[in-house]
């Protein structure tokens, strides 16, 4: 095995692990904290059913966003479901035979690229013309977007610009899964494109990419409009009540 | 005692999104709160020479109680949809004013202390050591929020500034940097049982005095019972009604309602408050405190019934958060909750807004009205932050905003809504809530009104609207004071039962 094989397997399973206990980590923090008080943001679903529905319109199509900033909207939906869609045409590279899924979205999942990069874009333009959101955008705010943008163009480049070896590369990501370790392709994008996705992987749990799994903790969000009906209590309050 | 001189802002047909102005709103400081009511209250009144560690350990706390705080903190994207929402922020200009800047006051301190990348690379991720420059700013601009949750309605993942705000104020609270006019109300609450600080006694002889006068101008006895036992429903308004104008035309509203209706009711002296200053600061245990002086007076009183009148916190205090706190309301198992739910009446919900019980009664043809004697009025309704975006009317999502609506319909003929956008869950905010209602923060107030008197001016120049009906004390009080500054009339400010006192048939 050569040092730069080496360097990438440990790195992925370095990644991998950071990623994982990470985001469960956080998912612990997020649900082991109590919300003492029912504070959806009204109007409100009623039931739990209700509450599921708003949460997938809210995950899946934006809605909040779509009411308050349609380019923003336009952007970052644009992104995320180019993301969506290259994320699952990756899975490929980890699974034989493939899901039919995998199989059916592959010629979508090629160009959703361009979707994501242009959003991306678009985001990014939004921090220098916007005032209010040049205002509010951090050092790390930029180097997110250009992270992101990198990981995308990077991406796109073995697969529009100079062709990686594709065979070699899915051997080298199925090994990882299998722990049946197998030579990394040595082209310079597809090098880039791993290290900035590593990257990324790692800084996950400690990054505002927290807000994916916050959004389903957030409860003006995930709450039913049912305080009448329903005694909500939390454990820290229920003991101090019994005192 | 005045403010310093500023500029009210000019009416315009939309409520531009301004440039921002660094520090436009630096110098806006609320008075402090003195010694006595800080006392009372628990908290030190001077600033602590721990000061620092006290607040990264209140903060550490709060994070721990309260899954809002802690998952807000961390999933803001800095995206901007939230910019543009607030109304202090459309009519002062300073970008601190955005609820995401107002949110990065405390989110700042927060991954200094709480997060790997702010301790290692603090300069990358906006990270900052507390100081008392943060202390003040903290104070100045947690004292600019009205925690209307307007920007809550628009963030993606549904962050409320509302809890920052909030969590905010408890933290300077800890700290001795409480606000005076909150501080002292919720110390008059404590001390006499309401924020005016009106005792026993003289509520009984203002509500003598009214009965008087309605039955001077109606010819019709109508009552004001206070403190009846066995009586079947108890009345919780806030202590405004019973003294300020034109809340008090409010409260002559109701007791006409329940005149018609035949019903057995009352107030009560112990409970004459329905407002609850412990919402604005964050703090559980003195909100708790504030709301169990209904469930004593209801247990005392033996009511089936427990009806809260127009205001707009009230209201999302008692029906979010009353059944929580103080168990008034169904669906506990434990003995504190089940000793009051088996005195309650189960046919109805408890707790009621006026405004469900009067619609309730108008749809069952129960109140009978003279809609032409409103008819000098042309009408349009304000929907208050707290009804709309933190609490509920009736049985379907929404209810907040029709049934108010209903009523005023069903007793006067000329009705115009202002602009969709303005209304219902995209409400603006009086300008006056969560403590901003005092003198000392007049500018805030005036200025914080801005988007609201854009939209009233348009239905006043195109539709000849002349009457702003409300159903909340502080959005009552906020603009008798501020709408003379946009130069319209405060006698055009009034409350919905106000409407359905003018128009009701007594007999």
């Amino acid at each position: 095995m050569t040092s730069l094989t080496l360097f990438y397997t440990g790195l992925y399973y370095f990644a991998a692990i950071v990623l994982i206990a990470g985001v469960a980590y956080r998912i612990a923090e997020y649900s082991g904290t109590p919300a003492p008080l029912k504070i959806p943001t009204t109007p409100a679903p009623t039931t739990h059913a209700g509450v599921l529905l708003r949460m997938a319109r809210e995950v899946v199509l934006f809605e909040s966003l779509f009411k308050s900033n349609k380019w923003i909207w336009v952007f970052g939906w644009m992104f995320h479901i180019g993301l969506a869609l290259v994320l699952l045409r990756h899975v490929r590279y980890f699974q034989e035979p493939l899901w039919f899924v995998v199989e059916f979205i592959q010629p979508y999942g090629k160009y959703a690229s361009f979707a994501m990069v242009a959003g991306l874009l678009g985001l990014w333009a939004r921090r220098f013309l916007v005032d209010r959101v040049r205002y509010i955008s951090t050092p790390s705010d930029h180097l997110m977007l250009a992270l992101l943008l990198g990981i995308g163009v990077s991406g796109m480049m073995t697969t529009f610009v100079s062709h990686t070896d594709i065979v070699a590369l899915k051997a080298f990501a199925l090994g990882l899964v299998t722990f049946d370790w197998h030579p990394v392709p040595s082209d310079g994008p597809l090098l880039v494109h791993l290290t900035l996705v590593a990257l990324l992987m790692i800084i996950f749990p400690v990054s505002k990419l927290l807000h994916a799994p916050g959004i389903f903790f957030s409860p003006t969000r995930n709450q039913a409009d049912n305080p009448r009906e329903t005694r909500h209590i939390a454990p820290w309050a229920a003991a101090a009540e019994r005192k | 005692m005045a403010g310093p001189e500023f500029e009210v802002p000019k009416l315009t047909e939309y409520t531009d999104v301004p440039k921002i102005m660094e520090g436009a709103m630096a110098h806006s400081k609320s008075f402090p709160a003195p010694q006595a009511s800080q006392t009372s209250l628990g908290y030190p009144w001077q600033l602590t020479d721990d000061w620092h560690d006290r607040a990264i350990n209140r903060m550490g706390e709060l994070l721990g109680k309260y899954r809002s705080l802690r998952v807000f903190m961390d999933a803001c994207v800095h995206c901007g949809a939230c910019t543009d929402k607030c109304h202090y922020f459309l009519g002062t200009a300073d970008p601190k004013n955005m609820p995401v800047a107002r949110q990065d006051l405390m989110r700042k301190v927060y991954r200094r202390y709480f997060t790997l990348p702010g301790k290692v690379v603090p300069w990358l991720v906006g990270a900052e050591d507390l100081t008392k420059e943060i202390l003040d700013d903290w104070y100045n601009y947690y004292h600019q929020c009205s925690e209307c949750r307007r920007c809550s309605v628009y963030c993606p993942y549904g962050i409320d500034t509302a809890e920052i705000t909030m969590a905010g104020r408890e933290i300077l609270n800890t700290v001795g940097m409480g606000q005076k006019y909150s501080s002292e109300i919720i110390a008059k609450v404590f001390k006499i049982g309401n924020n005016l600080g009106l005792p026993g006694p003289a509520l009984e002889d203002t509500l003598l005095g009214l009965e008087e006068d309605i039955e001077a101008d109606t010819g019709v006895a109508v009552k004001m019972p206070l403190d009846v036992k066995g009586a079947e429903i108890l009345l919780v308004t806030p202590s405004a009604d019973f003294f300020s104008e034109p809340h008090v035309e409010s409260l002559i509203g109701y007791a006409k309602v329940f005149h018609a209706a035949g019903a057995s009711w009352t107030l009560s002296t112990h409970a004459s408050e329905a407002g609850n200053f412990g919402l604005f600061n964050g703090n559980y245990e003195t909100m708790k405190k504030v709301a169990m002086r209904i469930r004593d007076a209801a247990l005392e009183l033996g009511v089936k019934r427990i009806i809260v009148g127009e205001c707009g916190h009230a209201w999302r205090v008692a029906y979010s958060f009353w059944n929580t706190l103080t168990g008034i309301g169904y669906g506990g198992n434990d003995p504190f909750s089940i000793e009051l739910q088996k005195q309650l009446d189960p046919r109805f919900p408890q707790p009621m807004h006026i405004c469900e019980y009067t619609w309730d009664l108008i749809q069952k043809g129960q109140l009978k009205f003279d809609k032409s004697l409103n008819d000098d009025r042309v009408i349009t309704f304000h929907d208050s932050c707290n009804v709309a975006r933190g609490s509920r009317m009736g049985d379907e999502p929404g209810g907040q905003f029709t049934i108010p609506r209903n009523i005023i319909k069903a007793v006067a003929n000329h009705y115009h809504d202002m602009a969709a956008e303005t209304i219902g869950e995209a409400t603006f905010c009086c300008g006056g809530g969560a403590g901003i209602l005092t003198d000392d923060l007049l500018e805030v107030r005036v200025k914080g009104a801005l988007p609201r008197m854009n939209a009233f001016n348009n239905v006043v120049q195109n539709n000849g609207v002349n009457f702003l009906a409300l159903i909340c004390a502080i959005c009552k009080a906020q603009f008798t004071k501020v709408v003379p500054y946009y130069g319209f009339d405060r006698s055009m400010v009034g409350g919905v039962h106000q409407l359905v006192s003018t128009a009701i048939k007594l007999d």
